[in-house]
């Protein structure tokens, strides 16, 4: 989807895109955080809860499957060879 | 009257190399920073004269060589950025130190900026390995067998509060900050007790109250004395005891809230004794306990949660910010921390959109539910590892951050600005700008000073002993009245 966009002058440039493109869609989800919007919803009926909650399970059921998609395929030895020299 | 915050961090990343069975990690740095290139970053010197790692806050030296490379291996090692910011190698780590910035939402623009500053570097020095191998970054802070890389937040104090007052209220402050700062971590390390996901990342690796140290016997407060600035008024409070965050919503209280708290310690507002009985066991207890119940023992035989401590210092600042003039994101900072600790009380999972350690256990519990997995199980072992991977593509919480499963602070518009553009209100506008217009006449550059070497003449230190000094509204005028750096010199003279 990035490459559509005509291939700008300085390499930084593109790779930003791809940062902002992802972030793009996610704010229209989400609003920015600041002040407002912290009071915990209240007053909803049960059975409207229990359709939230449905909905809440679909949504991360379809994220579980979209981070096994990602995730790295040879997890035990990934992490086994995954050491650090300590640092600081 | 407390004097103001100045902050920033100091993020060492977790590096390794897929498929390269002669994986270095040193070169591997080297390779990663200068695959970074902004046009003069490649020739100016990071200058050691000034630095002094061995000074201890406590008022000592301590003995130690002091680390100074010879001038080709500086200039491989350390790139200071447009943006204000040192960009450089570490022992074995790509270390990113953001530049001085005065508030905690400036704080997040330009850790972030950061994050894709090495993201971007990454890509270019994959291009430069053998076809397989790819180089892989980490935001984290632990390899999971007992070596940990640090995350470290630096705020500047007024050097007349003595070291022991800080020392003494920032002790439960940190042991009890965990339980929102936390970047979450699936399992136990360094001999500690085993458990199954523990708040930090850190905890297991503080083995002692104060001391100088950073890599072996972590201390919880660490007395570094470097103020990076006039030494007679100031001092850089060193903070060595918190995790690399992901989470916008978690930096940004990290950062804040910490603010708030040590000017209340500049201004001695801090009036009640929540002294710990053991320190170094308690930040372990709070850390492995994600019900945030744990009560632990005060030194007066009281026994309180961690939130419960939170919120004692939340009253005390309440009453504090209510009669005085605070900072403009001070209210804002004090609404998100009290939130933050009624939702820890009700049910921490109510946060699973903006605390770090939430957000990942809650994204790895559903996992294992659908999975089938438990928390022995490799592939839960690398969603904690991948949650810090910055890869955007790959890497989780930027995944969870594309579906609107995290609440953002800070937008991206502000990020990508601050990977070029220097913070407008510190000394750091200075330092970018002087990289900007004379960058090929820039020698040397350190936090508070820039060097220039014009032509034959001998080389030129401007100091910038005053980390608020040299802000835009402070230089503009000069910069523009000044074409070249000669000009400049001539002019700072006149």
């Amino acid at each position: 989807m990035i490459r559509k966009t005509a291939t700008p002058a300085n390499p930084l440039d593109s790779e930003l895109l791809s940062f902002a493109m992802a972030a793009d869609s996610s704010q229209k989800q989400k609003s920015k955080g600041g002040g407002g919007g912290e009071k915990g919803e209240s007053g909803e009926g049960p059975q409207k809860l229990a359709k939230k909650g449905e909905k809440l399970k679909e949504e991360m059921d379809a994220l579980v499957d979209e981070i096994d998609e990602v995730l790295e395929e040879n997890a035990e030895e990934f992490v086994k060879n995954y050491v650090q020299r300590g640092g600081e | 009257m407390a004097i103001p915050k100045v902050m920033g961090t100091e993020i060492e990343y977790g590096i390794t190399v897929k498929n390269d069975r002669n994986f270095d990690p040193i070169s591997s740095c080297v390779l990663l920073v200068n695959a970074y290139r902004e046009e003069h970053a490649g020739k100016i010197l990071w200058d050691y004269d000034q630095e002094n790692p061995l000074a201890d806050a406590r008022g000592f030296q301590v003995d130690g060589e002091k680390y100074t490379p010879n001038q080709q291996e500086n200039i491989a090692r350390n790139k200071t950025l447009e943006n204000g910011a040192r960009y450089y190698v570490d022992h074995a780590h790509p270390e990113y130190s953001c530049p001085e910035v005065t508030n905690p939402y400036e704080l997040v623009v330009h850790e972030k900026a950061g994050e894709r500053i090495v993201e971007f570097s990454r890509r270019e020095a994959n291009t430069l390995l053998p076809s397989g191998a790819q180089m892989l970054i980490y935001k984290n802070n632990s390899d999971r067998k007992g070596n940990s890389y640090g995350c470290h937040e630096n705020y500047l104090m007024d050097r007349r509060t003595s070291f022991k007052q800080i020392a003494e209220h920032l002790m439960p402050f940190f042991v009890s900050r965990q339980v929102y700062s936390g970047a979450g971590k699936v399992g136990t390390e360094n001999r500690v007790q085993p458990c199954e996901f523990q708040l930090s990342q850190r905890a297991d690796f503080f083995e002692t109250e104060i001391a100088l140290d950073t890599m072996v016997k972590r201390p919880i407060i660490n007395t570094r004395d470097e103020p990076h600035a006039d030494r007679e008024k100031y001092r850089r409070l060193h903070v060595i005891v918190g995790d690399a965050n992901m989470s916008e919503y978690t930096i940004y209280l990290r950062n804040g809230v910490t603010a708030i708290v040590l000017s209340m310690i500049e201004d001695g507002a801090i009036t009640k004794d929540l002294t710990l009985h053991d320190p170094v066991r308690s930040i372990k207890d709070v850390s492995h306990d994600p019900t945030c119940t744990t009560e632990i023992e005060l030194q007066n035989g009281k026994r309180m949660t961690a939130v419960q401590m939170q919120r004692s210092f939340l009253e005390m600042a309440e009453s504090y910010t209510s009669s005085r003039e605070t900072e403009s994101w001070t209210r804002d900072v004090l609404d998100k921390w009290a939130f933050v600790l009624d939702a820890l009380e009700r049910d921490p999972r109510e946060l699973s959109g903006k605390i770090d350690w939430v957000i990942k256990k809650v994204m790895i519990e559903h996992f294992m539910e659908r999975k089938g997995l438990d928390w022995e199980s490799p592939r839960v072992q690398m969603l904690d590892l991948q949650y810090h991977d910055l890869r955007p593509d790959k890497g989780l919480y930027y995944l969870l951050e594309r579906q609107g499963q995290v609440e953002r602070v800070v937008t991206d518009r502000e990020i990508t600005k601050a990977i070029t553009e220097p913070p407008e209100d510190t000394r750091a506008y200075f330092r970018g700008q002087c990289l900007k217009r004379y960058g090929e006449e820039v020698f040397g550059v350190n936090w508070d000073s820039i060097s220039f070497g014009i032509g034959e003449d001998p080389i030129k230190r401007v100091l910038m002993a005053e980390p608020l000094k040299g802000s835009r509204a402070h230089v503009e005028e000069l910069l523009e009245q000044s074409q070249t750096a000669a000009d400049l010199v001539k002019n700072l003279r006149a």
